[in-house]
């Protein structure tokens, strides 16, 4: 007879809660460099001919790394409550999807 | 009959990478809808798992090759600026669709928003292979996991799905030629 040893919740509950903070930090960063435009071209050109898009999304790729690392750690042999955490992980990645939506991020455009 | 170097990119990264993204996708989705006790025998669990592994494993990579692509190859040529007095915009195509009233929205909207919501894709294949990945048989007995990984996959095929229509009608209007 063999017994089945069943993974914990919290290495997925991570995965999930990660992607969804990088999501909204995609959101986010976007939103920001509408906002900043000096800011935008002087701090996320990281590869000129793609201009301000290399900086944000190889932050986003950077943030969403680190909290995936952080979090995986912590979870990692711990059962969390899943269901709460995977609803904030959604509502996180709409976010990041509307922080992305020009009708959205016009709105903190700096008047012309 | 010609195809430029830099349309053979254009091709690579919308038509076949994205695509292939978007065409795997109903795949995807129902390989994880059918990990259901009630659907499966441990044999067809355990042939069913291998091959669902390897197919999201497969498209997280498709999607990234996409944005990778897309981003530090095409749109380089895409934002060009042209030199002072050029008058003919062909080749730069972001000038291109600013230079008339009637276009500059394909870039103001179309552009912005695809260049930028393309990245959500990625990082949400990604954690739904890994997951399934890690995970394995396991998700039979894991509804709300399955739930939140169809979830995801879903919001990732729909990013997806919104950069590759506007990449579309963006090409058709102003090509990177």
């Amino acid at each position: 007879m063999t017994t089945e040893t069943l993974l914990k919740n919290g290495k997925a509950a991570a995965a999930l809660l990660a992607g969804g903070i990088g999501a909204a930090f995609m959101g986010f960063i976007t939103t920001l460099s509408i906002a900043l435009p000096d800011f935008s071209k002087a701090y996320l050109s990281w590869y000129n001919p793609a201009g301000p898009l290399s900086g944000k999304t190889t932050l986003t790729v950077i943030v969403w790394l680190i909290v995936w690392a952080v979090l995986g750690k912590q979870w990692q042999d711990k059962d969390v409550d899943f269901d709460k955490i995977a609803m904030i992980a959604i509502v996180l990645l709409l976010l990041g999807i509307l922080g992305t939506f020009p009708p959205f991020f016009d709105i903190f455009a700096p008047a012309a | 009959m010609e195809v430029t170097f830099r349309e053979s990119w254009g091709v690579l990264h919308g038509l076949i990478f994205g695509a292939l993204f978007l065409l795997a996708f109903s795949g995807g989705i129902v390989g994880l809808y059918s990990l259901r006790p009630e659907f499966l025998t441990a044999e067809g669990l355990k042939e069913r798992m291998g091959r669902l592994k390897v197919w999201v494993s497969s498209m997280a990579a498709i999607v990234w090759a996409t944005v990778l692509s897309g981003t530090y190859i095409v749109y380089p040529w895409y934002r060009a600026k042209p030199a002072e007095g050029t008058t003919d915009l062909s080749t730069y195509p972001r000038s291109l669709l600013l230079s008339a009233e009637n276009t500059a929205e394909w870039h103001k909207f179309g552009m912005e928003f695809k260049e930028h919501v393309a990245w959500i894709a990625p990082i949400a294949a990604t954690v739904v292979a890994y997951v399934i990945v890690v995970y394995g048989p396991q998700l039979v007995k894991e509804p709300k996991m399955r739930k939140a990984l169809m979830n995801f996959f879903v919001i990732a095929f729909t990013a997806a799905a919104i950069a590759g229509v506007l990449g579309a009608f963006i090409t058709k209007a102003a090509p990177v030629r």
